[in-house]
């Protein structure tokens, strides 16, 4: 009776999850569908549609999406990189140090959670020109460096972790800096993973300060390139959008296929919770 | 004493080598959007080099700058932070917009012969009127379209219609397109009559029926409009009972994106949409299609569109003069033949039909004249000051007309109101 | 001794945070002092400079129907967004957690929305949303002989049709963090709980759930942030429209700003969200403070 139950229970649960599982893969599924075959077939959905290559041929001509894609991958790097480094440094002050203002400083911290850089644009736009940065990288990536979110993110592990182990520390002579990079960043691991996703998908996705910011395609990234596409005068041509939307993430999805396992236990390892 | 003269010396190199080398090269930043997909940024980052390859002189730096909307949005912003392109091709409904924000120069101060002056001439009046005003050009007509109506000739004849005849009037629209509109079974449509795109920007499909029926929207100084005009109201009323009262348009918002690939697959069998389809129509259609003027009330009519090449501000008189000859050069018979071939625009000079290579072209595709002839009956884009945002009431209106909210005369009426406290300080 | 020791915290608490408050005060408390300062001006155009004009902008906002009507489709939006993609994450993260034929399916099928760009998605459920041919009318028409429905060009459905899709993106999104606490959790506690013959409820909302307060509230907090941040997908789906009817704050100060240019105007709207979002975060604050803090 009470198996019988489970069974149930089990297949509805398995059911709900293929219907949801399907749902979610629809855009991915209807992507391949359009790139692999003519433009006759985007709203047909017939088995003997015929196979081509040529909206990728097409996609790729258009637009030089190797660049992009490294252009990207630079610009998530550095924005990665250079988050890390300032908020470790700022959330280990207000995590662990007494200091006049710290309450005022805490506030401000947490009021760029809330100020988007996304609505600065103009302002931003202006001080990029002042340091002659425009059309460069660092210039796309400048304003996200120091996060209010990773601040406070990163505040609250260390916050957690025992004193005790800090004051051991000292005891050995480390300094704050040795006892940061010894005691704080190893507990924090799994925030870093979290807040780590959290900016990558962040900023591989955006697109209007990269657009507005950037002019050549030494420094664009890949949704600059992809908005090629949506320019709609003529109509949506869904099957060279989804070419290019297939190869520039299919780097990612073929490394979370191939990966898939590692990158789940990475997570276990680091213990997030 | 012998620091000083060498630095003099090195000085005097400098400048010596500064004036020579600006001499040698003038480099200009030019913004192009694109609206018709991704094969037309390279047709004309190609002319730029092919210009530039004629010209070892001037140096341009073409930058696509997303579609129309991003490029105005980048060109202001730019030069707000001080780092205006010299030249771009930005809506030339825009034109009341960029003058009132001081951001661009007319050309009239750089085509200074006879001979320049001249060309002016050449461009066909409908698409000076939104590229001039105050007696100033501001704009030159480049990637130029305007509105027709293509219909599906074996939909057509399948309805009993005769398939090279295209709906003429208004009356004719409705009457073709109930013969037009198929349903299943159920009761459910599975091909419209007609099909008008209202996403994005409703107000200019829509004008070609406000223009039809005798009316412009905008005045020519573009500080007053007559959205609340009896004409006005008529034609929306037309416009939202195509599908509420004849039932021969879908209802709701139709999305513009969309509607090239509604006509292939047979969704609609009459669709309005820009020129600028027209390449793509005919590389995809699977069927025979004709593309014909849009249906006349009053008079035959639509709006022109698309994008004009501005000078900004902040350039020096050397760039301006190259940015003006590499201008003249594009919009040259060759190169706008070209053009036009390569994305449906129509060419907005009369001797770049008569080329071989057009005449060419429309004997073997005559559906590529149709805009052409169109264009003594179009009228100007609506344009006014602060333009995006007196277009936005409107288009506000419209979509609350069509999807039944207010009705056609209630939302023209506030729609008036609301332009009318922006544009006041312009009178 | 104390008293140095307290010296020497000052200089160093300061020095860690003096690079992280150079880019903070650059690139957003200054743009945003000034953006309030603007508040207050008229917007220049040309020739003619701004000029103070008190809360002039602030009476415009407050008699603007469209400001009110995009922030309640503001709140409609967080409270379609926020508690379904924080819930289907959890169930989601539930079910390739435990055994279900197809998991590793099932996991990518939910990773999809992180790698794919939302603008260059959005043109793809454009497509699903298309009346008559796109794929949601196919598959109704097919199946239930449903008569054509235009999911984005109605006011009453396209906000929803809208909303779908923020959701498609973030549970897809939260499901990791979920994942990675469930695969972390003490699989004794659960064991445990099962040999004194709880059910899988009980375990669920005595265990499991307590256990994944942290991930809840962070999650919670990321999608409070993105119901007011995530628009790109507006211009592409609805822009909008029809009339104002899927469009939320943050869309409407993008289009007054820089589609309209009335960068005053804009300047007040943007301090209207700031305040909006002050009080959700004080809110939020606490209750992330006190259940983390002192768990």
């Amino acid at each position: 009776m009470m198996r019988g139950s489970l069974t149930y229970d089990r297949v509805l649960n398995t059911l709900a999850a293929w219907a949801l599982a399907i749902l979610w893969i629809l855009p991915l599924a209807y992507a391949v569908w359009t790139a692999i075959h003519p433009a006759a077939y985007e709203a047909r959905f017939v088995l003997t549609a015929p196979l081509t290559f040529e909206n990728f041929q097409r996609a790729w001509a258009a637009a030089p999406f190797a660049r992009y894609f490294l252009n990207t991958t630079l610009l998530v790097s550095l924005i990665l990189a250079c988050q890390f480094f300032l908020c470790t440094l700022a959330a280990y002050a207000f995590a662990r140090f007494e200091f006049p203002g710290r309450g005022l400083l805490f506030t401000l911290v947490l009021l760029q959670l809330l100020v988007m850089p996304d609505i600065l644009i103009v302002e931003n736009y202006q001080t990029m020109r002042l340091l002659d940065l425009v059309d460069t990288i660092p210039a796309i990536a400048l304003p996200y460096v120091a996060s209010g979110f990773g601040i406070f993110l990163l505040r609250q592990t260390f916050l957690t972790v025992p004193r005790e182990l800090d004051e051991a520390a000292r005891v050995e002579g480390s300094s704050a800096l040795g006892i940061l990079w010894r005691v704080y960043i190893p507990l924090a691991k799994p925030t870093y993973l979290a807040y780590g996703l959290v900016s990558v998908s962040h900023h591989w996705n955006n697109f209007l300060w990269p657009l507005i910011v950037t002019n050549s395609e030494e420094t664009r990234p890949v949704t600059v390139g992809l908005s090629v596409f949506s320019a709609i005068d003529s109509g949506i041509d869904w099957s060279v959008i989804n070419a290019a939307t297939l190869m520039t993430s299919g780097p990612l999805l073929i490394a979370f296929l191939l990966f898939q396992r590692q990158f789940v236990q990475s997570f276990m390892r680091a213990g997030i919770k | 004493m012998l620091k000083s003269t060498l630095l003099k010396a090195v000085a005097t190199t400098a400048l010596t080598f500064s004036t020579w080398a600006s001499a040698q090269a003038v480099d200009l930043q030019f913004y192009f959007p694109v609206a018709v997909g991704g094969g037309a940024a390279e047709v004309i980052q190609g002319m730029t080099d092919e210009y530039m390859a004629n010209h070892p002189d001037v140096k341009i730096d073409a930058v696509y700058s997303g579609s129309y909307q991003d490029t105005v949005a980048k060109v202001i912003t730019a030069s707000r932070g001080g780092n205006a392109p010299q030249l771009s091709v930005v809506l030339s409904a825009d034109m009341y917009t960029l003058i009132d924000e001081d951001l661009v120069v007319p050309f009239d101060d750089y085509l200074t012969t006879d001979e320049e002056k001249a060309w002016l001439a050449g461009f066909y009046p409908s698409f000076m009127e939104n590229s001039q005003t105050g007696g100033k050009t501001y704009g030159i007509p480049f990637q130029r379209s305007t509105p027709v109506l293509y219909w599906n000739k074996e939909a057509f004849k399948a309805a009993g219609l005769d398939p090279e005849v295209a709906p003429a009037s208004w009356d004719e629209l409705v009457e073709f397109g109930k013969k037009l509109t198929k349903k299943d079974a159920n009761g459910n449509v599975t091909q419209w009559g007609v099909r008008i795109p209202s996403s994005g920007f409703p107000y200019w499909t829509f004008q070609g029926f406000a223009i039809s029926n005798g009316v412009t929207l905008a005045n020519a100084e573009g500080n007053k409009t007559s959205f609340d005009d009896p004409k006005v109201v008529e034609a929306l009323q037309y416009f939202v009972d195509l599908s509420a009262k004849h039932g021969v348009m879908a209802p709701g918002i139709i999305e513009w994106g969309a509607t090239p690939k509604a006509f292939f697959e047979g969704e609609s069998a009459i669709i309005l949409t820009t020129t600028g389809n027209l390449t793509n129509i005919k590389t995809n259609a699977p069927f025979d299609f004709g593309v014909a003027m849009l249906p006349e009330k009053e008079q035959r009519g639509a709006p022109t569109g698309g994008g004009n090449f501005y000078l900004f501000k902040g350039a020096s008189d050397e760039q301006l003069d190259a940015a003006v000859d590499f201008v003249q050069w594009i919009t040259a018979p060759a190169q706008s033949a070209k053009w036009t071939m390569a994305t449906g625009y129509v060419a907005p000079r009369a001797e770049t039909w008569e080329t071989e290579a057009m005449k060419t072209y429309a004997a073997e595709f005559p559906q590529v004249l149709v805009a052409r002839d169109q264009l003594e009956f179009a009228k100007a884009e609506l344009s006014t000051y602060q333009n995006q945002r007196v277009t936005g009431f409107f288009n506000d209106a419209l979509a609350a007309a069509i999807t039944g909210q207010k009705t056609p005369e209630e939302a023209l009426k506030e729609a008036q109101t609301q332009a009318d406290a922006v544009l006041a300080e312009y009178r | 001794m104390r008293a140095w020791k307290l010296k020497r915290d000052w200089v160093t608490g300061w020095l860690l945070l003096l690079p992280a408050m150079v880019f903070l005060f650059a690139f957003t408390h200054i743009p945003a002092v000034n953006s309030l300062i603007n508040s207050f001006y008229s917007t220049p155009r040309g020739k003619r400079a701004a000029k103070f004009i008190g809360l002039d902008n602030y009476e415009r906002m407050i008699g603007d129907p469209v400001f009110w009507k995009v922030l309640g489709n503001n709140l409609w939006f967080a409270m379609g967004t926020i508690p379904a993609s924080v819930g289907l994450a959890l169930v989601m993260a539930l079910w390739v957690n435990g055994r279900l034929p197809g998991r590793g399916f099932a996991r990518m099928a939910f990773f999809t929305p992180t790698v794919l760009p939302l603008i260059a998605v959005a043109n793809i459920w454009l497509f699903f949303y298309t009346p008559g041919f796109g794929l949601f009318d196919q598959l109704f028409g097919g199946l239930f002989g449903w008569s054509s429905t235009n999911w984005l060009g109605s006011p009453d459905t396209a906000l929803n049709a809208v909303i779908v899709v923020t959701i498609w993106k973030e549970a897809g999104f939260f499901m990791i963090f979920y994942l990675a606490a469930l695969q972390a959790m003490p699989v004794s506690l659960v064991e445990a709980a099962r040999v004194e013959g709880a059910n899988g409820w009980t375990i669920f909302w005595r265990i499991t759930f307590p256990l994944l307060m942290p991930t809840t509230l962070f999650v919670s907090i990321n999608a409070v942030i993105n119901s007011f941040r995530l628009v790109d997908h507006i211009f592409i789906l609805t822009d909008g429209g029809p009339d104002n009817a899927s469009a939320v704050l943050l869309f409407y100060i993008y289009e007054i700003a820089f589609k309209f240019w009335e960068t005053g105007y804009a300047a007040t709207l943007t301090v209207a969200l700031l305040v909006l979002l002050c009080l959700l975060a004080i809110g939020q604050f606490f209750l992330f403070d006190r259940k983390v803090h002192y768990k």
